[in-house]
């Protein structure tokens, strides 16, 4: 029998209002504050909760319904992929240098931001931020597991993967910039953690790191990660409306706010564009097709898009972080100062470089006029011309870090770059160097918090970073060969140049085999 | 300004003079050479001498550099913390002030890889 | 006036939704790069579920746009007829 329904579905409003309202309760037998203990600490006033609105108006039921429908579209790909040897369709396997970039250095902090934005669904008194909170929360842990289970598929075939995603982050020296980034947020309270990654990373910076690497990776052939990355980016313009969404709910519960908030505004905008020095140089020297520069990717994603963005929250009060003016002058230098770090290091990183060839530099030059040519036109050159007779240079010292980034103090100065930029600050009769007026006004507003930092050079000085049991006073002790070996590094596989590794060999052999008969 | 905390926020440093065995970290770098993408960082005891550092450390490092055969030691201009120093070779680091965690600058006039500060 | 955009994946379930956001907003560009289409606009962006639903002849749920997004810039109102992008300013 037929029934019939007259009642008409909930509205998209409706709807929201009925599961995201009343689900909590006033406790009775402790104090709300008791439960909410991290509430108010940071000086941020919430009024009304209520205010909060999510303006998707996502519901779980609808959540777990498209959730699951992009699971199935992504994981229908990987088996295609791995069933059709998708490796080989790469441009060179040369690019898979910047995807162990990202397992080791991008999907540990999407199982680190799953649990923060389970603490701070937690800690928040409020249900609307809870459910949302809670909503990301499950959206992280999902890219940490999809984008290891599609590179594992290039852990079958190449070197270089075999740590995961786990391991690595807790002691190689380049990955404690990204690692140390997420640490500083986690160990703030709810409010900061929310402008730290809701919104300066998931608002102002996401789409630096994930438009054109994605981008990248499909103009590369790489469907793995083309899948994954836009699987999760799909999440990603959620995250941002709800890290925008977070900062005008604070702006407009109290005026007494806006100071607070401009602050980590200020310094989670710096922080998060120093980490993302990585990205520039994956996106200038590592992918073998390019899509845009950094320089191009900034001035779309960060200059015009962030200026819309400011130009919006100007009517709170909210100003332009302060750093714009050094990232104006940085934009043409970082992704170079980043490659020419790896480039000297490659006997110490866990994935393969090499020198720009001929065509390589004119892109650049192209690209990078005012810059490219004057400064690191003439380095490459003269490390080619190293190589070429045999001498192909390893820095064979550890670089000096700075206190806050913890990137080796390669950045210049504002207004001269061939001096490098040298800051320092005096805490409880100890020095402490930085790399920028930018992390130099962090550290010397909390110094104690900085204090703290795991830098890896000083822990490698302090013999911290050898295998357990190593008898550092041993004959033929050789400190570096066992950093490797703690680090996870096969040496003379997973680091060293590209040329003339184990993955280029492999990678033409199979594609040959691929190919012809014989 | 203080961190604003739950509770009492005071933990120690992490990289104080005394967890390295009895060294002590010194920084140099060699302005208008940036083949060195970075300064260095020395782990070595406060009793080195300054002509230690000059004629066994620093050449290990710099030496791969073309220009490093060039450089006439007692011409360099060394800048401690920024300011103009007058490094004692016959020294150590700890008698001249050279404390955990100082950075020192050279300065080459004249050597600058041609102009290209390579 | 400030530029908002919305970005998809480039893929059959995201072609006719280009098709009806381009016929509906005459002052967006669009934009297309590898795997992924772009559209941007100043002001504003209004996408209609009915322009969506002629398009692909059945029923559209505007929240099933998030299946297939890659990204979008501006303050979002969405009801059950309409998505719209703004930069108020």
């Amino acid at each position: 029998m037929d029934m019939k329904a007259n009642k008409k579905k909930l509205g998209l409003k409706e709807k929201y209002a009925h599961m995201t309202r009343g689900l909590d309760w006033q406790t009775t037998y402790q104090p709300m504050d008791k439960v909410f203990p991290q509430a108010t600490f940071e000086g941020i006033k919430i009024h009304d909760w209520e205010k909060w609105e999510d303006p998707f108006r996502l519901t779980m039921d609808a959540y777990w319904k498209y959730q699951a429908e992009k699971e199935r579209k992504l994981y229908a790909v990987l088996d295609a992929f791995a069933q059709n040897n998708g490796h080989l369709g790469i441009t060179d396997a040369r690019y898979l240098n910047a995807v162990k970039l990202f397992l080791t250095g991008i999907s540990p902090l999407e199982y680190v931001a799953h649990r923060g934005f389970a603490a701070a669904g937690r800690n928040f008194p409020g249900v609307g931020p809870r459910v949302a909170c809670l909503m990301q929360s499950i959206d992280e842990i999902r890219h940490a597991q999809t984008q290891i289970h599609a590179l594992s598929n290039y852990n079958k075939f190449y070197e270089g993967f075999h740590a995961g995603a786990a391991h690595q982050i807790e002691r190689i020296w380049y990955l404690s910039v990204p690692k140390s980034f997420f640490d500083d947020a986690f160990s703030a309270g709810p409010f900061e953690w929310m402008i730290a990654i809701g919104f300066s990373f998931e608002y102002v910076l996401t789409n630096l790191l994930f438009v054109p690497f994605m981008s990248g990776a499909a103009y590369n052939g790489d469907m793995a990660t083309v899948t994954f990355g836009f699987s999760a980016q799909s999440d990603e313009a959620r995250h941002m409306t709800l890290g925008l969404e977070c900062i005008k709910f604070m702006l407009e519960q109290d005026p007494d706010n806006l100071p607070i908030v401009q602050k980590w505004i200020d310094k989670w905008a710096w922080r998060g564009i120093r980490v993302l020095t990585l990205v520039g140089m994956m996106m200038d020297y590592m992918l073998p097709k390019r899509v845009m520069s950094w320089k191009e990717a900034w001035e779309i994603y960060f200059e015009q898009n962030g200026g819309a963005l400011f130009n919006d929250l100007a009517k709170y009060g909210i100003k332009v972080p302060d750093c714009i003016t050094q990232c104006t002058v940085d934009k043409e230098h970082i992704s170079h100062q980043a490659w020419c770090t790896f480039y000297q290091y490659a006997h110490a990183s866990a994935f393969h470089t090499w020198l720009p060839n001929a065509e390589e530099m004119d892109w650049l030059s192209a690209k990078y006029p005012n810059t490219f040519d004057k400064y690191y036109r003439p380095r490459y050159e003269q490390w080619r011309e190293m190589a070429d007779k045999g001498e192909r240079f390893y820095n064979n010292t550890l670089p000096m870090l700075c206190q806050v980034c913890q990137i080796p103090m390669v950045f210049t100065e504002p207004d001269d770059p061939s001096k490098i930029c040298y800051r320092e600050s005096d805490y409880q009769g100890e020095k402490y160097h930085t790399c920028s007026d930018g992390c130099k006004h962090i550290f010397d507003d909390e110094p104690e918090k900085y204090i703290q930092a795991w830098l890896p050079v000083h822990q490698i000085y302090q013999g911290n970073c050898w295998p357990e049991g190593t008898d550092p006073t041993a004959e033929g002790f050789d400190p570096m060969a066992k950093v490797l070996e703690w680090y996870h590094i096969e040496n003379g596989k997973d680091n060293l140049d590209y040329e003339g590794s184990g993955d280029q060999a492999n990678f033409a052999a199979w594609r040959g085999a691929a190919t012809q008969n014989t | 300004m203080a961190v604003k905390a739950l509770s009492e926020y005071n933990f120690p440093a992490a990289d104080t003079q005394d967890k390295f065995h009895g060294n002590q970290l010194l920084y140099v770098g060699w302005d208008d050479h940036l083949m060195f993408c970075a300064p260095f960082a020395y782990c070595i005891p406060p009793s080195t001498k300054f002509s230690e550092l000059v004629e066994k450390h620093l050449p290990h490092s710099f030496g791969p550099h073309p220009e490093w055969a060039k450089v006439d030691v007692s011409k360099i201009v060394w800048l401690k913390s920024g300011q103009p120093f007058q490094p004692d070779m016959n020294k150590t680091l700890a008698e001249q002030g050279l404390e955990h965690k100082t950075a020192l600058r050279m300065q080459t006039p004249g050597l600058n890889g041609n102009g290209t500060y390579f | 006036m400030s530029t908002v955009f919305i970005a998809f994946q480039t893929n059959e379930d995201t072609r006719p939704i280009v098709e009806s956001i381009l016929a509906d907003n005459p002052h967006a560009v669009l934009d297309e790069q590898p795997a992924m289409v772009k559209i941007n606009a100043e002001g504003q962006l209004v996408i209609k579920r009915e322009s969506i639903e002629e398009r692909i002849g059945r029923n559209f749920d505007l929240q099933e746009l998030q299946i297939n997004l890659i990204t979008l810039s501006g303050n979002i109102d969405e009801d059950d007829d309409q998505f719209t992008l703004a930069w108020k300013n």
